[in-house]
């Protein structure tokens, strides 16, 4: 069994894609053509010298957790045969039925995908054993509801805060994984020391490190740029007198949704290094903060404290081990900022934001606010040909990847594309150990001559609300990539204004007794509660993401199908979906509007 | 002719009694009464609205004798709220003046189908409040106890009982009861036709279908009322109109602010029963339940107060709307449910209807009565918290008495319109915070409860820090005070969902600030207390302030003195300090709650006078006061001055310079009666002088105070503050002579009163009780309003109750009275009728020994931040 095949195998999940999301396997390893599955295009790859089909990494097509104790712990060359083996075998087995048993390694979040220790081998082949005997798994309607509901989150904005009449009534969000440990993130906060809130998905790839640091600094960093001068200086004289700090930000934040604790200070030391400069470079001439280039120096600003950080180290190993391991995953995000009718929209990346907006007649139409930042938008291809010399004109962009590797032409983290050889060399051999064991962070992306080839400068939009836009969308590439964003904006705006549709009733000239009363008012509840049985309108599109069938509607038993899957497989079947959905005050919109 | 015109309306009434007939009355009525009537051009009393309070002012005024009055009412007589009202009569208040109220009321409706002829069905049914909780039963016991001390019957009594009283209940949850045999049931609209009926006997004119467009206001007194109709001058003007109130308070040019809202408020009507309830069938209040129960021809009426109210009239007035407002079952439905559960034996009755009656509610759930602030002759009687026909007569009452003689002749600061600021007038806060007043009405009220909405109106400069440092906060007139600051590592989330009659969760966490502040110095944020600067051209300041203040002013510059605010009858306004900035300037620092009252009182008297300038930095500078018996070397390692009694005496006041602020004002005294100083630091410079430039000197060694630990700290000093004082009160009830001297030689406001009251001696004082046998772990805390009983006999209630940490005994302030055991009348109390009795207070039913006492207490502080500990964490909003 030769590498290629292998490495062949790997690509065909990617490539040959159905709609539905099932896939033909056609290795040349299995002789048995089977139904396979694939989960859609992957986000990122490592092709071998020989070759420049691109191959495993963390976030590789096969179950992640039964590659990677391999390549982690052997010397790539000497386990092919084995790792080729293993892989096929649970492969083509695990196609014919769906194994219940799994690995159940799930360490520290932020370790896990980077690497896993050598125990975990055995580990491995223990779970296998479990995995062999077949069995059929459905889940119960309540049981799919627990797994839907897991990870939904609600927040209604006070209807007046004692501040300032908001323009957004609140979001519901939710996130579905298929990694394991899911690699999407999202943040929800309001300023406190300006207007506004913030929202934003973050999709990590080659593990989650990048997108959980991002989620939690990103807001920040936006936060810190739009700070008035005066504030500034308040904030770091409390910093300097050990007083007590203003709070710039209320997050609004689902219990799973967590903060590293050991990184805190180094984070908090970065950022104040940056308001720092922020008050050096203040002239005193505009006073005017542009919202738009606010994000865009958050944005950069962030990227290049990740890779500073990871370049300088940090003298805790713990530490120093996260810092690079953020560094060389990488994470994309789009965030939206609304202050009154101003809604502006950065992104990086190829999460999606999308309006909702009811027209006169009442049906719905979606309006894109962002980008894609992949191979589909011309005008991404187009500027990084023209950022690269001539000769790199065809392998700058290959098999519609960043160097034929990498799905998303902008990203927070990510050196490897973004720094030079020499420096990603010299990193890593007086990085930590766990680090030069690594073969994706020891490989160097082909034909890279000129970096970087990567950025993290957002794309801001902006949109003025109007009282015709009711919801805005923020979800990452899973909810898009099963989903067409008109039926998306069509399920949400159904959802949402569905709430008020059951006529009243009156008792007019009609004998009613209350018992017959009561009985009629606690069949509409319960009537009322099983057609919204979702509190969430994140949920609800995520349900429809999962169980939608050829008519669009949600079918129970592939709801049940795809969430039993074993974690192993589920992310060949579907992406992490994480969505929120932010309703807007069409009462105030329209008060802003009157205004003017 | 009124009268007459007034009586045919009734009579129509009578021949087709009942609900159902409520509108052909009313169609057919409106054709004959649409002639116009000439208004009369002048009158003494203009009162607007023909609702059960109109017609109750009308009354009372009438009877005491002011014969020149003229109601008006935009639609008919008794419509509105009026009509709709369920009409049921409950003493069962939580506040002593609102079951004096109702209390009148009950005796005054008993009484006046026979005064004027006018069926008013009024029955004396009882009313039953069950509780489902323990801590529902002590709510009750609670005001049993208040209800027994003003002589109303009420009984606490066991499910079996309530079973015998109301058969169709259901009392398999309930773990007891109180019964109130004396309540009764009414026509709230038939008890407001009988008063407009017997008003307009006395002579008083009724006008409907006249609305009132404004007021005329000049040189800030009521001088007419411009209708649809024409223009009528006159010198009082009561605004009666319910959920109109608001709007028509703003629609002068001097606008008058009365926050009060409306929300739809739904109660169900059913047919007859098969055997019909008899109209005796006490009325149920199953609050828990959230709902009321009473009987109605036969069958019932049921409504209750949910969760999640429906405001209404946001917008503004719409007159045609309260006519056709729509049922919603939907709504109804909890407390259908309810309903149900309470009677099951109802699922077979037929609906008859379901009544949606919008009630109004005020930011306090308390009424709103007296004159404005603003403007003088307009008086205000609405916002009834739905409890409009049981407050009617009583509230009627104390208006005509205020507008009469002056004052009522009851304390009703809590209910007085000058408790509220602009600041609550905001119609977003107002729809907001009714919101949560209306489940309110019948949620469990524990100690210390805080409303949730509107919060944050006005903050202190320093609230972002102190919230950072984890402080919890309580409301008080809009402004946000500390409770306690909670430290870093306890579960807030627990202590902000403590609700107990018992020790509350927060106990530690003020024993420990407590414990901290007595070992050397601590910080107190007094911000939101009222403080004025009042300067002249040459000696009117002077002259003015004493005249206004009980004290003698004419003091060497740089001293301050303690002195109180009399009004006319000797009564004790407010308590305030005042130092002398220079001859010819005046600094008032006021300790009360009446802000707005405060203003208007300083403001009416200097606006008179020419070359005084009254000016009001209190709203943004930053007033700290640091207590405790190293608050000295604090100031003196801070500005390099000694700060010895010898160059920095008690009740002294200089300018001088605190850490790199210069100009800092700093006075020597404290409202706690520690030893201590106040700063008071303009708004700029709040950055220099609160922790930073204190803590490079003092090391960190401060801490901010709550305001329980203030008043935990006060309440052991006799330090009086608004609460415990109502106008009626004169400074020698508390034995605060020092703060009024009759010597000076001039005349003040008050005087005379006063001079009387030291001839005959006093009536009731002040006394600080320590609670003997009180465990402070198992038994039930005190809170305010316990009566106090001498020697097995009452004579007064708490005004107000904290926690001594010093002493280790709850401790509690109330007036005394000496009641005559024969007649019952008030006689003179001495210090030694003080002293020799042995008291008791009861709480709860539960009756505690007591001792007279006075303690002194001392002071705090804590650790500050380093910066190198600083986290993302620290930027968080909580």
């Amino acid at each position: 069994m030769s590498i290629s095949a292998l490495l062949s195998m790997g690509r065909c999940c990617c490539r040959c894609c159905c709609p539905r999301g099932l896939w033909m396997l056609s290795a040349p390893c299995c002789d048995d053509r089977r139904m396979c599955v694939c989960p859609g295009p992957r986000r990122i790859g490592i092709p071998v010298r020989s070759s420049s089909l691109p191959l495993f990494s963390d976030a590789m097509p096969a179950p992640t957790q039964l590659f990677f104790p391999l390549i982690r712990n052997c010397e790539l060359s000497r386990i092919y045969g084995t790792a080729c083996y293993c892989h096929h075998k649970h492969l083509c087995c695990s196609s014919s039925y769906v194994p219940q048993s799994r690995l159940r390694y799930t360490p520290h979040p932020a370790y896990a995908t980077f690497c896993r220790p050598k125990e975990n081998w055995w580990q491995y082949t223990q779970g296998r054993r479990y995995a062999s005997t077949p069995q059929k798994f459905y889940l119960t309607p309540p049981q799919v509801n627990s797994i839907l509901k897991a990870n939904e989150y609600s927040f209604k904005v006070p209807e007046f805060d004692g501040k300032n009449v908001s323009s957004i009534l609140g979001f519901d969000s939710n996130q579905l994984p298929a990694n394991a440990p899911i690699e999407d993130r999202r943040s929800a906060a309001t300023c406190l020391q300006t207007r506004g809130m913030l929202l934003g998905v973050f999709d990590g790839h080659a593990g989650c490190a990048c997108s959980q640091a991002v989620s939690e600094r990103l807001f920040y960093y936006i936060a810190v740029s739009l700070l008035p001068h005066e504030t500034l200086l308040e904030i770091e004289n409390a910093v300097e007198s050990g007083r007590a700090l203003l709070p710039i930000l209320q997050w609004h934040k689902h219990p799973n949704d967590y903060f590293s604790k050991e990184a805190s200070k180094l984070y908090f030391n970065s950022l104040r290094t940056y308001w720092q400069e922020l008050i050096d470079l203040n002239t005193g001439e505009s006073t005017d903060i542009d919202v738009k280039e606010a994000l865009i120096n958050a944005f950069k600003r962030l990227d290049n404290d990740i890779s500073l950080e990871a370049q300088v180290g940090d003298p805790n190993s713990f530490l120093n081990y996260l810092v690079l391991r953020v560094a060389f995953s990488g994470a994309t995000a789009c965030v939206a900022h609304v202050d009154g009718v101003d809604l502006h929209v950065a992104n990086t990346g190829d999460s999606r934001a999308m309006l909702g907006v009811q027209e006169e007649d009442g049906s719905w139409s979606a309006v894109t606010l962002s980008n894609d930042h992949n191979a589909q938008n011309e005008r991404e291809l187009e500027r990084l040909k023209l950022e690269h010399p001539k000769s790199e004109a065809k392998s700058v962009v290959k098999q519609d990847r960043l160097l034929g590797l990498l799905m998303p032409f902008r990203a927070f983290g990510d050196v490897k594309f973004k720094w030079s050889i020499d420096l990603q060399k010299r990193v890593i051999e007086s990085g930590p150990d766990q680090l030069n064991d690594n073969e994706y962070t020891k490989f160097i992306p082909p034909n890279y001559h000129t970096p970087p080839y990567l950025t993290a400068e957002p794309e801001v939009t902006y949109h003025r609300l109007r009282p015709q836009d009711k919801f805005l969308v923020l979800a990452t590439d899973g909810l898009w990539e099963t989903m067409h964003r008109q039926d998306v904006v069509r399920i949400v705006g159904e959802y949402l204004t569905g709430m008020h549709h059951q006529q009243p009733i009156a008792v007019g000239g009609y004998k009613v007794t209350l018992g017959q009363m009561h009985g009629l008012l606690t069949e509409r509840r319960t009537k009322m509660s099983s057609v919204f049985e979702d509190q969430n309108a994140a949920t609800h599109l995520i349900r429809h993401a999962v169980g939608n069938n050829e008519f669009g509607t949600v079918d129970h038993e592939r709801l049940s199908k795809m969430l039993s899957l074993p974690e192993e497989l589920a992310r060949m079947y579907r992406d992490d979906i994480t969505i929120i959905v932010v309703q807007f005050n069409s009462h105030v919109v329209g008060a802003y509007q009157n205004q003017e | 002719v009124m009268f007459y015109r007034l009586l045919s309306i009734v009579g129509r009434q009578r021949a087709s009694p009942g609900w159902q007939n409520w509108s052909s009355a009313r169609n057919s009525a409106s054709a004959a009464e649409a002639r116009s009537m000439a208004l009369p051009t002048q009158a003494q009393v203009v009162i607007c609205g023909g609702g059960i309070m109109g017609t109750s002012v009308a009354y009372h005024l009438s009877k005491m004798g002011w014969k020149d009055i003229v109601l008006l009412e935009q639609g008919r007589l008794a419509a509105g709220s009026t009509r709709f009202c369920a009409g049921i009569l409950s003493t069962a208040r939580h506040l002593t003046i609102e079951q004096k109220m109702a209390d009148y009321s009950n005796k005054l409706y008993h009484q006046l189908e026979q005064e004027t002829g006018i069926q008013t069905g009024y029955t004396r049914t009882g009313s039953i409040f069950l509780a489902q909780t323990q801590d529902r039963l002590i709510s009750l016991k609670r005001i049993n106890s208040r209800l027994n001390v003003i002589g109303i019957p009420s009984e606490i009594i066991s499910p079996k009982k309530v079973a015998e009283l109301h058969h169709l209940l259901n009392v398999h949850d309930l773990v007891g009861a109180m019964h109130v045999p004396e309540d009764a049931v009414v026509s709230s609209a038939d008890v407001a036709l009988a008063l407009a009926s017997a008003a307009s006997q006395n002579g008083v004119q009724i006008y409907d279908r006249t609305s009132v467009l404004h007021v005329m206001v000049k040189k800030g007194q009521v001088t007419g009322v411009e209708t649809d109709k024409g223009q009528i001058e006159c010198q009082y003007f009561v605004n009666c109109a319910g959920q109109w109130a608001y709007e028509l308070g703003l629609s002068n040019e001097e606008p008058v602010s009365i926050p009060l809202h409306a929300c739809e408020h739904f109660y169900l009507l059913t047919r007859p029963l098969e055997t019909p309830l008899q109209s005796s069938t006490p009325t149920i209040v199953d609050a828990d339940g959230r709902i009321y129960i009473r009987n109605w021809q036969g069958g019932i009426l049921s409504g209750g107060f949910e969760k999640n109210p429906k405001p209404i009239f946001t917008e503004g007035k719409n007159q045609l709307e309260i006519q056709n407002l729509q049922e919603d079952w939907d709504h109804f439905e909890p407390l259908l449910s309810s309903l149900l559960r309470r009677m099951p034996e109802l699922e077979t009755l037929e609906i008859m209807k379901l009544v949606n009656c919008p009630e109004t509610f005020t930011p306090d759930m308390r009424c709103i009565m007296g004159e404005s602030p603003a403007v003088q002759g307009y008086f205000v009687l609405a916002g009834m918290n739905s409890a409009g026909l049981s407050f009617g007569g009583g509230a009627g009452k104390y208006l005509a008495e205020w507008m009469v003689h002056g004052y009522p002749s009851e304390n009703v600061w809590e209910l007085d319109l000058k408790r509220f600021g602009a600041l609550q007038s905001s119609r977003t806060f107002l729809r907001h915070r009714v919101m949560e007043v209306m489940p309110l009405m019948y949620d469990l009220k524990v100690p210390r409860w805080d409303f949730q909405t509107g919060r944050q109106l006005r903050t202190s400069p320093l609230y972002d820090r102190l919230d950072a440092q984890g402080a919890r906060w309580m409301e008080k007139h809009g402004f946000e005070r500390p409770k306690y600051f909670v430290p870093p590592d306890k579960d807030l989330l627990a202590l902000e969902q403590s609700k107990t009659f018992y020790k509350p969760d927060w106990f530690d966490i003020v024993e420990s600030e407590v414990k901290c502040c007595k070992e050397a110095v601590c910080v107190i944020d007094m911000s939101s207390f009222t403080k004025f600067e009042i300067t002249s051209t040459g000696d009117q300041a002077l002259e003015v302030l004493q005249y206004l203040f009980s004290n003698d002013l004419d003091v060497p510059v740089g001293h301050i003195v303690h002195t109180g605010m009399l009004n006319e009858g000797g009564g004790y306004e407010n308590d305030c300090s005042i130092a002398r900035l220079n001859k010819r300037s005046f600094f008032v620092f006021f300790f009360g709650d009446k802000v707005l009252f405060c203003f208007f009182f300083l403001f009416f008297f200097l606006e008179k006078r020419d070359g005084v300038l009254l000016s009001r930095p209190g709203w943004s500078a930053l007033a700290l006061n640091l207590i405790g018996p190293r608050a000295v070397d604090v100031l003196s390692e801070l500005s390099y001055a000694p700060m010895t009694p010898d160059h920095f005496p008690s009740l002294f006041c200089k300018e001088m310079s605190v850490g790199y602020a210069n100009g800092i004002r700093v006075m020597s005294m404290t409202h706690t009666g520690e030893p201590g100083f106040m700063l008071y630091i303009p708004i700029e410079m709040k950055s220099h002088s609160y922790a930073p430039g204190w803590s490079a000197v003092v090391q960190s060694r401060l801490t901010a105070t709550s305001d329980f630990e203030v008043g935990s700290l006060s309440v052991t000093q006799v330090g009086v503050q608004g609460r415990n004082v109502g106008s009626l009160q004169c400074p020698l009830m508390f034995s605060k002579d020092s703060f009024a001297t009759l010597a000076k030689g001039m005349d003040f406001i008050g005087r005379d009163a006063l001079l009387l009251q030291k001839q005959n001696g006093v009536y009731k004082r002040l006394t600080m009780f320590i609670l003997d046998d009180h465990d402070t772990d198992l038994d039930l805390w005190p809170w305010w309003g316990e009566p106090i009983y001498r020697n097995g006999q009452y004579v007064g209630k708490t005004t107000s109750s904290a926690y001594s940490y010093s002493l280790e005994r709850h401790v509690c302030l109330g007036f005394v009275h000496n009641f005559s055991e024969d007649t019952g009348e008030e006689q003179v109390v001495t210090a030694d009728f003080i002293n020799r009795g042995e008291y008791e207070i009861d709480i709860a039913g539960y009756r505690f020994q007591a001792k007279a006492k006075l303690y002194p207490v001392a002071s705090l502080f804590t650790q500050k931040r380093r910066k190198d500990d600083m986290e993302l964490s620290d930027l968080h909003g909580k």
